[in-house]
């Protein structure tokens, strides 16, 4: 057959798959993260289905993909919500930090990856779904529960955070020496410093760079100076995802918004494939033998939101069962901890089973965290009611 | 009356206070316009019980619901020493033909000796309108008079 022909019926079948996997999704409501990873993994190498036409296309868009999402989670926050939230919730969210990070980077040590692994596992139980959170806080109809302002300034944080730790990642994953890799931290500091600077003054200006009334030129002005700035970001070694994130944080206000609706679409596409590509990419084979270690690391990363969210409710001065809620509602990981991982799957420096291990671990976690999030509530309301009913007579 | 308000990053800000009865009432201002009237549960102030969307046609009807009736509330309070007269609100229905039309047009006070004393619009009063102000549907007309003077006062608005 023609290649072309291939490629097209190739990618058709798969896109409108994932078409049908969302909408299963949907319907039993639940993330549909897991399912585009489990048809990546279905189609790919070792899998039930393969399919090599696509490869070089699903590549470049699970590129775009993540730059994409990164732009996304930029855009999400205005400068002044950030900087609010650093100074609201910076307590709450380095222990966010270190109780998350360790215990993925403490396995990955265990296991023999190094570092640079580390490093890696660190970031995939460290960082939380803001986007399956999102979504869960609006299902369950808790935009107006006191402890959802805890929960989102946590989520604001662990987006601060990526800014200074998608930097220091790639000059790792890079092969940078120790000393060079405490000038890439100060460089990334100072960037991120600037932009937020700049975001919080000037942010007008860039978003007046792009803006437009038309949305058509609107949408070409934004996928261009997105595409431009991770370009250029990753030229100068610093990861396109990063110069992406950085462009969302600094177009703000009104632009910000029209903005999000507008890529919304063209990033749900995008990101579904690159989940499909990240899966594309797993041999299946590898993900049983890692599948004890991602439930451990799944039971206790679980416990360790759910601690983080306890300790920043119970300081917001919310009740017993807000603390849980506000816990359960960060348990959930997805995009971002595949985002990591994939960063270090393309730079080739981590072994095959970190993939095996990242995957497993978003499949459970993004599955987890939102009936997690669900049924916490009547879960406390049956422990906390063991009726003392004791004859008084 | 302690208002709080409470920014929810990169969904919107809230705004509500506790009721004497306990509950924790209030609106969510969501990022993309949208509101939302919030009630918290009778047991967990923190969580809420429902969380209803209004448009903001849904939401101004609301809050001239609310403030008019407060309004009603002190005028008769003020009126009851004198015998005879009666605060009542009359809503201006999309199908009243005095609807964007000036409520001079109407000639109450003449026709009925009922005077509207304020209007309740998106939620803010205006207060001792003149006969210039246009009225539109879902205005809330806050009138004094005698029972009979508001009956008739109903009818022209209803009819012309």
């Amino acid at each position: 057959m023609d290649p072309l022909a291939l490629t097209l019926i190739e990618l058709g079948a798969v896109v409108f798959c994932l078409g049908l996997l969302a909408r299963l999704a949907g319907r039993i409501g639940m993330s549909p993260i897991p399912l585009y990873l489990v048809g990546g993994l279905a189609f790919g190498a070792g899998g039930v289905v393969k399919l090599d036409g696509m490869h070089e296309f699903a590549h470049l868009s699970g590129e775009i993909g993540v730059i994409l999402l990164l732009l996304m989670l930029g855009l999400e926050y205005t400068a002044a919500e950030l900087f609010t939230g650093l100074r609201r919730s910076w307590q709450a969210g380095v222990l966010d930090l270190v109780l998350n990070f360790l215990p993925g980077a403490g396995l990955a040590l265990l296991l023999g990856w190094g570092l640079v692994g580390a490093m890696v596992m660190g970031g995939v139980t460290y960082i939380s779904s803001s986007g399956i959170a999102a979504k869960v806080i609006t299902d369950l109809g808790r935009i107006g529960n006191r402890e959802t302002p805890v929960v989102l300034s946590i989520l604001v944080f662990e987006d601060l955070a990526m800014a200074v730790y998608l930097p220091i990642l790639t000059a790792m994953l890079a092969g940078v020496s120790f000393l060079g890799g405490l000038s890439t931290v100060g460089i990334s500091l100072a960037v991120v410093t600037v932009v937020l600077m700049v975001a919080l003054r000037h942010g007008h200006r860039v978003s007046q760079a792009v803006h437009s009334e038309n949305s058509e030129v609107f949408l070409l002005n934004l996928l261009g100076a997105a595409l431009l700035v991770a370009g250029i970001a990753s030229a100068l070694q610093v990861s396109a995802a990063v110069g992406a994130f950085m462009l969302g944080i600094a177009i703000s206000g009104a632009t910000a918004h029209n903005a999000t609706r507008i890529l919304e679409p063209l990033r749900d596409l995008f990101a579904a494939i690159f989940f499909v590509a990240f899966g594309l990419n797993t041999d299946p084979s590898t993900i049983p033998p890692v599948l004890g270690w991602a439930l451990v690391l799944a039971i206790i990363t679980a416990a360790t939101k759910m601690l983080t969210g306890i300790w920043a409710a119970r300081r917001a001065g919310i009740a017993r069962p807000g603390r849980f809620r506000a816990g359960a509602a960060l348990i959930a990981r997805g995009e971002f901890s595949i985002v990591i991982a994939g960063l270090a799957v393309a730079s080739g420096v981590v072994p095959h089973d970190l993939a095996a291990l990242a995957t497993a671990y978003v499949l459970i976690m993004a599955i987890l965290g939102p009936l997690a999030a669900r049924y916490v509530e009547p879960v406390v309301k049956a422990f906390r009611r063991p009726a003392p009913v004791t004859a008084q007579a | 009356m302690n208002v709080e308000e409470t920014d929810l990053p990169g969904m919107g800000r809230r705004k509500d206070f506790m009721t004497a009865s306990g509950r924790r009432i209030g609106v969510v201002e969501l990022r993309e316009g949208q509101m939302e009237l919030i009630v918290s549960t009778w047991d967990d102030p923190d969580t809420c019980q429902a969380s209803i969307p209004l448009t903001g046609d849904e939401a101004a009807s609301l809050g001239n619901l609310l403030g008019g009736q407060h309004l009603a509330m002190k005028l008769s309070e003020e009126h009851r020493e004198i015998p005879g007269i009666v605060t009542r609100q009359f809503s201006i229905a999309p199908d009243s033909p005095f609807q964007n039309q000036p409520m001079g047009k109407a000639c109450i006070r003449t026709r009925s000796g009922v005077s509207i004393v304020a209007i309740m619009r998106e939620g803010e009063v205006v207060p001792s309108p003149g006969p210039d102000v246009v009225l539109h549907s879902g205005d809330l007309l806050v009138a004094v008079g005698t029972q009979e003077g508001l009956d008739s006062a109903a009818d022209i608005l209803r009819n012309g």
